[in-house]
């Protein structure tokens, strides 16, 4: 994910793409890792009042460092609450959740994602976490924002396992199943480009490309058929002061931004 | 009913059949419950039995008494893996562990995938009886909390992870609407690690609760540990602050640092040296092996576990820590 490009490397601009998907005076579930770090970036720049929520109980805490798990102190530090799963689970299954910001190891073109298992259930080859709170951040949140690399092996035609609910087969089959209606995946934020979702198929759709990156390199890079418009804008490169933020205040020891 | 989950359904009783059980084993008799952690572990923590540990990845896991469990070599254990993070892996790479219910489990969050537990799963050493998402999870305990048969939530529905679970969708009566039915989770015993508590186990915790507040009303049999023991006196004084009553609790044993290496919110943080020399010698059965003999087998009891950690010097290290005095440092960051 290293590859620098004009004083900013690509986890910097993916973390400062997803932030600017945050609109202030909404509220957010996130994951460790870079979901914390763009919410923490747009709490920090355009999104001042954006309301950060954590699965195990911290409700809008003003985050003095990095946490390490979405469970300890950091997530309820000078916060409006802390308090239990089942309180933040409950107005999320009420619809007081704008976003759920997930990972993923594995992903389809509906947008269904893959925590679980690499190879078979039943004979894993690589056994993951499992859902953890995805699968009810996916399916209780309006809007789901996905952050994950981008290549052949995890964008697939069918993942291994549906851990959590993208749009299934298509249009309709969320509210089919009886998912909350209005809700899925909203954005996919990759090493190479922004995704969303065509309103009228669900279908994975490219919406821009980060600088240097061509649209031959993204379908290399997907195994299922993306739809391509015509006209793809560059996702706009980071600001001085996103990297300042995010480089001198939100994670200085560089936990998250320069993992390899 | 329009579908069915097909995994195993594991500690679910019939609600009347719970009642009677409540009635005959669980008294509101005000009683010293105190005992040390080997007795309450050897009492309610039974061969075969499905247990479930508070709090939630590294953070507020009687860690005390996972060790003891590792110590009294428990055989066949089924863990509710709502979350489960260090305790679970190290049960699993302890062969304490047989079969899990899994949420989460086999990762340490930022810090990566768990060796130990993922091989065992891998290599069919422990069996995954059923996926479940957290809130599912913990709308199971909800349901045993309130005696309850079933929960009606609306995740799981149209995923894999449902049809690993033992839940079923039904048509909702009022709205019409498919509905996910998530059964009850009675575990036979529960542990907490508690901030504060009294002799008959009135207990405090500060910070987040997780599922805790559920899983001490839905567990049958319940050990709390605790950083201290304080008088009936200051329970009294901020009865708000309660979260378990004494009636619930089987067992009080005070350890402090009783989560270590995991963290205690507001009194110590994340032993991430410890955590990072266990994710490094379990990634191999001789490592584990290493590792058990060092600080479960190899020690009388957490005190002395806790000395060999680092002692007082670590253990201020991780107070000033969790006060953001000092730097984090942690094997796992250095590239």
């Amino acid at each position: 994910m290293e590859r620098d490009k004009g004083g900013f490397s690509t986890i910097e601009l993916m973390a400062c793409a997803a932030s600017k998907m945050l609109k202030d005076n909404r509220s957010v579930l996130v994951g460790t890792g870079l979901p914390i770090i763009a919410a923490s970036l747009a709490q920090k720049t355009h999104a001042p009042h954006l309301l950060i929520i954590f699965e195990a109980g911290g409700v809008g805490p003003q985050l003095p460092t990095l946490p390490i798990s979405v469970g300890d102190s950091r997530t309820f530090y000078k916060a409006v609450m802390a308090t239990s799963m089942n309180y933040v689970m409950s107005f999320l299954q009420a619809g007081y959740a704008d976003y759920g910001f997930l990972g993923a190891a594995q992903i389809d073109m509906y947008g269904n994602i893959n925590t679980t298992v690499i190879g078979d259930i039943d004979k894993p080859k690589v056994r993951l976490p499992g859902s953890g709170g995805a699968n009810d951040a996916g399916s209780l949140a309006w809007k789901t924002i996905i952050i994950m690399r981008q290549d052949k092996k995890r964008f697939v035609k069918k993942v291994d396992f549906i851990t959590t609910p993208g749009y299934l087969t298509g249009p309709g089959e969320r509210e089919k199943a009886g998912l909350p209606e209005d809700t899925g995946p909203y954005r996919v934020i990759t090493q190479l480009g922004v995704m969303g979702f065509d309103e009228e198929t669900k279908r994975m759709k490219l919406l821009s490309l980060h600088p240097g990156v061509t649209v031959k390199e993204v379908v290399e890079n997907t195994s299922f058929e993306l739809i391509i418009p015509e006209k793809i804008p560059q996702t706009p490169s980071p600001t001085e002061k996103e990297l300042k933020v995010l480089r001198e205040e939100i994670d200085p020891a560089g936990i998250v931004l320069k993992r390899k | 009913m329009v579908e069915e989950g097909e995994g195993e359904l594991l500690a679910w009783h019939d609600p009347d059949e719970h009642r009677k059980w409540v009635e005959r084993n669980k008294f509101r008799t005000l009683k010293d419950k105190r005992m040390d952690l080997r007795e309450a572990v050897k009492r309610y923590v039974k061969n075969g039995c499905y247990i479930a540990f508070g709090g939630f990845g590294h953070v507020r896991v009687p860690m005390a008494a996972v060790y003891e469990i590792i110590r009294q070599k428990k055989k066949d254990l089924i863990v509710g893996g709502k979350t489960g993070v260090h305790d679970t892996d190290l049960l699993m790479a302890s062969g304490c562990a047989s079969k899990v219910e899994v949420a989460y489990c086999f990762g340490h969050e930022l810090r990566g995938l768990s060796p130990a537990s993922r091989r065992a799963v891998e290599k069919g050493k422990v069996k995954v009886a059923s996926e479940w998402s957290n809130a599912a999870f913990q709308w199971r305990l909800e349901a045993a909390a309130l005696g309850l048969p079933f929960m009606p939530v609306r995740v799981l529905l149209g995923t894999d992870t449902f049809k690993r679970s033992s839940s079923k969708v039904v048509k909702d009566p009022f709205s019409g609407k498919r509905i996910c039915l998530v059964p009850a989770c009675y575990p036979d015993v529960a542990i907490l690690h508690v901030h504060r508590c009294d002799i008959y186990g009135n207990s405090q915790i500060d910070g987040i609760l997780v599922m805790d507040f559920e899983l001490a009303r839905a567990a049958r049999r319940l050990i709390v540990t605790t950083e201290e023991i304080v008088e009936e006196e200051e329970i009294r004084k901020r009865p708000d602050r309660t979260v378990i009553p004494f009636f619930l609790v089987d067992a009080v044993v005070e350890v402090p640092y009783g989560s270590h290496p995991c963290h205690m919110p507001y009194l110590y943080y994340f032993d991430e040296e410890h955590i990072g020399e266990w994710l490094k010698l379990s990634k191999t059965d001789e490592g584990v092996e290493q590792y058990l003999d060092k600080y479960v087998y190899g020690v009388k009891d957490f005190v002395e576990y806790l000395n060999l950690v680092g002692g007082v010097k670590k253990l201020n290290y991780l107070k000033k820590l969790e006060k953001l005095q000092v730097r984090l440092e942690a094997p796992w960051m250095e590239r």
